[in-house]
């Protein structure tokens, strides 16, 4: 690891002016289970760390009647764990506490889950974001795809998003509250999260001296939701696919729906096609189908990864079931 | 003189009892202390600059911003320019600083350029490989072609196991320090504490016996840590250059799993021939395997079964890939799946249950088919095979199948040459010394064992100290040599040591020392038992020098002999929806001669179907085509299993008569070889189709589903 400046603010005011215009200057620290690790890898070594541990107005959780306030230091674990999220929530409490292992749900927080950089092992091996050879041209489609994207990925970016939160915050309807020097930015979650067109991007819509302070969940008053996720190891693995839906049943048929997947484009992948193919549908096994066949119509191989369509289909199958169960797993 | 042979069962008081780790509270403890813990005073960091490239010519290396640093204290020029790198992450330069960080800013400010050259990954296709791939090797048995026209059904398939590496948990390394100019003070993880000294006297034209070489403790090694590496020799050359100062040199984790251990491949293509009663008559096969460079050699097909008539073609392709090194059971899990996976495909093939196919073939085995008979029903009782046996492909509905396989195995495992030194105190209390290590063997427990038994005394009266290559020279632990070489040195030692003791006590006793035995912590007389002196009375005679006495093996006696077998079944769950592959149960049934201790020999199973759950499913040492670098160099993508994924294992040691009495024999290895096989098998009978290669990803679990036309996008 690169030497580095450290510094450790007592207000979030501090902790922007701290950070700098550009991304090497420095960076928020929080759970650090990503940033320590790319500093260590020397992937990204900023020139200062920014703690961000002791601002107390970032923790908590407060579960009001009309939205959830999550602050962006909770740790996943607490989330998992917290009664009024389990009760209203199931959906984000299952998506949490299916990440990682006990000692990443610990230490990682919400805002990290959010802003963790991509694990594509190119990038990870220092070939870049937009990993290239040294002909300019991108590793990936004629390299080892096997866990990159399926939709989204006409490129130049082929990773996928390694946020397992975002998709079911984002099937929720939630904002992501920002805060830089010009203050807060409220941002809907959706479109926190963009695919990067060029070495200069990055996958958010965050400014380099900005940091991520609460996300806030609408009430699911009424709403069927479910998390589903499929990975091989029990745990401490990277999911290969997850979809997390949020449905209104009125009547008997979906009025209303949010199909998004996770891990299988450089963002979270929502899909108007399956939600389209189950408004007015009850929820059923034919139903359930159709949509999950919707969700990867338009997904493509690129050449190592063709198995990843399928695993997205009966993620998004699953979860729609599971929601028509009421969320039971 | 002594009557060198194991006590018979109701003599033994400590020897084949389960008995547990005694180093075991230290190492979850944390007290015990690994190479990886030894920090020496003034200590220095030793980093090494690692080729970027799987094949360069080196043009030039610019050390000197290095050398300006502060605390930089030694740099050395590993490959000179001119010399060829030959795989990513070959050894460059080295540099030894005052702390990490300073170490890792003066590798990164050293400069190399490099003339790439064309390199090549790629070890599952011959045809894909030009000139690396060797010509091929043939070998034929009997008359194969006549054979294949005379059986009455063949059967064709391709099985293959991808290369892995051996990704010890405590990374290769040392810390070597010069005092004086002349010896060399060495901590080291190996395997072998004995043989390091001799392997570094050259290359640092330093007299063996001038290097000190010292280890506790291991954190795993599977035959991948026999020898000083070029980063030890490096890290004494950084010493010396230091003024002698300690550097220390471990890997960090993607060095660990680029460079410091491969398990080859092996891919194979294989007809079998047989009668329909299930006699297997013909076997060919066309296979191919890398090592790294020197291409690799064939796994020993057909495996265990000889099969009377063979035709077999090899080929050995060249890879610019860290060189293979021996992993737990070299070649024989690739072997073993070639093998019991061409059976198993022939017994459903036959519609027959292989386990009835197994047994109609297992006089193929030779000398051990009556082991393999005995352990076979016992392994089908613990996993209910008959039961739960179902023919190819889970008829049950739901995306969940379940499935059944079996395997067999073999191993050597004769103890190596060992010496020590066993030493009786005159106040009672005994030690035992000997240039060993404890790689998993749980050798200084059984060390403890063998000696208190022989001299029927409580096991805290034997003190062991291994670990050091100032005691008599042992063995290196591979080939699962260790557990019979150093049980029967001891036990020889201790025989001899027991018998000087004898001849001190016997005149005291009014005895002949050939009259005297020893028992529960006593010395008596064995024609008139009412004739004894405890242990520490009899001791209290031998004066003030110590008895010390050297045992030897090999020697006389039959202590230990080479050979065994095991049997192995599996149950497992697919989902094929998303070919996923979870592990229900394990059952191993294991034969290693004369167990030294119950619990360890079970632990030593447990651990090695822990490791084949993981080489079944997820491990794989992915290289990428184009620029020739590993992907997955850590711990996220190279995946190991976790607790949660192991399922049930249920562990069964034969023993007692027809195994007691060839002596013991090792263990590390053999229970290793069979899971890849049994949870393939498994896997096949779960879903009505071969998955051809290991690791049992989704991917190709999906991948042979659809080729089948199967489930795979089948609804729910």
């Amino acid at each position: 690891m690169r030497a580095f400046e450290y510094a450790s603010p007592a207000t979030k005011d501090q902790a922007v002016q701290l950070l700098g215009k550009a991304w090497d200057d420095a960076a928020p620290l929080a759970g650090g289970t990503d940033l320590l690790a790319l500093m260590k890898d020397d992937i990204f070594s900023p020139k200062r760390l920014v703690n961000i541990k002791e601002l107390k107005e970032l923790r908590g959780i407060v579960a009001g009647p009309r939205q959830l306030r999550i602050g962006a230091l909770t740790t996943i674990q607490e989330l998992a764990d917290h009664p009024q999220v389990r009760q209203r929530y199931p959906a984000i409490a299952h998506a949490a506490e299916e990440i990682a292992g006990p000692q990443i749900r610990n230490m990682g927080t919400i805002g990290g889950n959010l802003c963790q950089r991509p694990r594509c092992w190119y990038y990870r091996a220092g070939f870049g974001l937009l990993p290239k050879d040294e002909a300019g041209e991108s590793l990936v489609p004629s390299g080892d795809n096997r866990y990159h994207a399926i939709l989204g990925n006409g490129g130049p970016a082929y990773f996928v998003s390694p946020s397992s939160l975002a998709p079911v915050l984002i099937a929720l309807g939630s904002t992501v509250r920002l805060y830089g020097p010009e203050g807060k930015r409220d941002l809907a979650l959706e479109k926190f999260f963009r695919i990067p067109q060029s070495d200069a991007d990055r996958e958010h819509d965050l400014r380099s001296n900005e940091i991520v302070t609460d996300i806030i969940v609408p009430a699911a008053t009424g709403l069927k939701t479910a998390f589903y996720e499929i990975r091989q190891k029990e745990a401490m693995d990277w999911p290969l696919a997850l979809a997390a839906v949020a449905l209104r049943v009125e009547a008997g048929k979906v009025s209303s729906a949010r199909v998004l997947m996770g891990h299988v484009a450089p963002i979270p992948w929502r899909s108007e096609e399956a939600e389209q193919a189950l408004i007015g549908k009850a929820i059923s096994e034919e139903a359930a189908q159709s949509a999950a066949d919707a969700a990867v119509s338009k997904a493509t191989s690129l050449g190592r990864n063709r198995y990843k369509i399928q695993l997205a289909r009966v993620a998004v199958k699953r979860a729609i079931l599971q929601a028509g169960r009421g969320g039971v797993r | 003189m002594a009557d060198y042979k194991w006590p018979e069962a109701e003599k033994r008081t400590h020897l084949g009892k389960s008995i547990s780790r005694i180093d075991g509270a230290d190492k979850v403890s944390g007290r015990a202390k690994y190479t990886y813990d030894i920090n020496r005073p003034g200590m220095l960091y030793g980093k090494v600059v690692r080729s970027k490239y799987a094949r360069a010519k080196i043009v030039s290396i610019d050390t000197s911003a290095a050398e300006k640093m502060a605390g930089v204290k030694a740099v050395h020029v590993i490959i000179e320019p001119g010399s060829e790198i030959r795989w990513a992450g070959e050894e460059i330069v080295a540099v030894a600083a005052v702390d990490e960080p300073t170490a890792e800013d003066a590798a990164r400010a050293i400069k190399i350029k490099y003339e790439k050259l064309a390199h090549n990954v790629i070890d599952t296709d011959p045809k894909a490989v030009g000139d690396n791939a060797r010509p091929p090797s043939e070998q034929t048995v009997g008359d194969a072609d006549k054979a294949f026209k005379e059986a009455e059904v063949t059967v064709e398939g391709f099985y293959g196991l991808t290369s892995i590496t051996h990704c010890c948990l405590e990374s290769h390394g040392s810390i070597t320090e010069w005092e004086g100019d002349k010896n060399l003070l060495v901590h080291i993880s190996t395997q072998a504490v004995s043989q390091i000294a001799g392997q570094l006297a050259g290359p640092l034209e330093t007299p063996a016996g001038n290097i000190r070489v010292k280890q506790d403790h291991i954190g795993g090694g599977f035959g991948s840590k026999f020898g000083p590496d070029r980063w030890d020799i490096t890290g004494a050359r950084l010493s010396k250059k230091a003024g002698g100062k300690p550097v220390k040199i471990m890997l960090e984790r993607d060095a660990e799993l680029m460079v410091a251990g491969m398990r080859p491949p092996a891919y194979a293509r294989v007809k079998l021939g047989a009668m329909k009663d299930g006699r297997v008559v013909a076997w060919e096969s066309e296979s191919w395997s890398s090592g790294g460079l020197g291409g690799g050699g064939s796994p020993p097909i057909p495996y265990v079964f000889v099969v009377p008539n063979q035709k077999r073609k090899h080929t050995a392709i060249a890879t610019n890939v860290g060189s293979a090194r021996a992993w737990r059971a070299p070649a024989h899990p690739q072997a073993c799946l070639i093998t019991m996976g061409a059976l198993e495909d022939l017994a459903a093939k036959l519609n027959m249950d292989p386990y009835d196919l197994f047994l109609k073939n297992i006089d193929l085995t030779g000398a051990r088919a009556d082991v393999y008979r005995e352990e076979m029903k016992i392994a089908a009782d613990l996993i209910g095979w008959k039961a739960k046996w179902h023919p190819r492909g889970d008829k049950n509905a739901g995306p969940v199948k379940r499935g059944l396989g079996l395997s067999i195995h073999t191993w050597g495992g004769g103890g190596h040459a060992s010496d020590c030194d066993i030493t009786i105190q005159p106040d009672g209390s005994v030690e035992v010394k000997m240039g060993t290590q404890d790689l998993g063997v749980g050798t200084r427990t059984a060390l403890r064992i063998v000696a208190a038994d022989t001299f029927a005394i409580p096991l805290d009266s034997v003190n062991v100290l291994i670990g050091d290559n100032r005691y008599p020279a042992s063995g290196g632990s591979g080939g699962s040599t260790t557990i019979g070489g150093i049980s029967a040195s001891t036990r020889r030692g201790s025989l001899d040591a027991l018998d000087a003791l004898f001849a001190k006590v016997a005149p005291s006793l009014g005895a002949q020392p050939a009259d005297l035995e020893a028992f529960q912590g006593t010395i008596r007389v064995k024609s008139d038992p009412s004739k004894s002196v405890t242990w520490k009375q009899a001791c209290a005679k031998i004066g003030a020098t110590p008895i010390t006495v050297r045992g030897k093996n090999p020697g006389p006696g039959t202590l230990t002999s080479s050979g065994v077998g095991g049997v192995q079944m599996a149950d497992v769950s697919v989902d094929v929806e998303t070919g996923i592959v979870k592990i229900n149960k394990i059952v191993a049934v294991q034969d290693c001669g004369l167990v030294v201790n119950k619990k360890l020999a079970e632990s030593q199973c447990y651990g090695a179907l822990i490791m084949g759950v993981a080489y079944s499913l997820y491990e794989e040492k992915v290289m990428d085509v184009k620029t020739g670098r590993m992907l997955n160099p850590n711990m996220e993508f190279y995946k190991l299993a976790g607790i949660a994924d192991i399922g049930e294992l249920v562990v069964h040691m034969m023993t007692g008569k027809g195994y007691d009495e060839r002596g013991v024999i090792g263990l590390g290895e053999p229970p290793v070889v069979s899971p890849g096989a049994v949870i393939s098998n498994a896997v096949a009978n779960a879903i009505g189709v071969r998955v051809p290669t290991l690791p049992l990803t989704p991917d190709r679990v999906l991948e042979a589903l659809e080729k089948k036309g199967g489930t795979n996008n089948a609804s729910i």
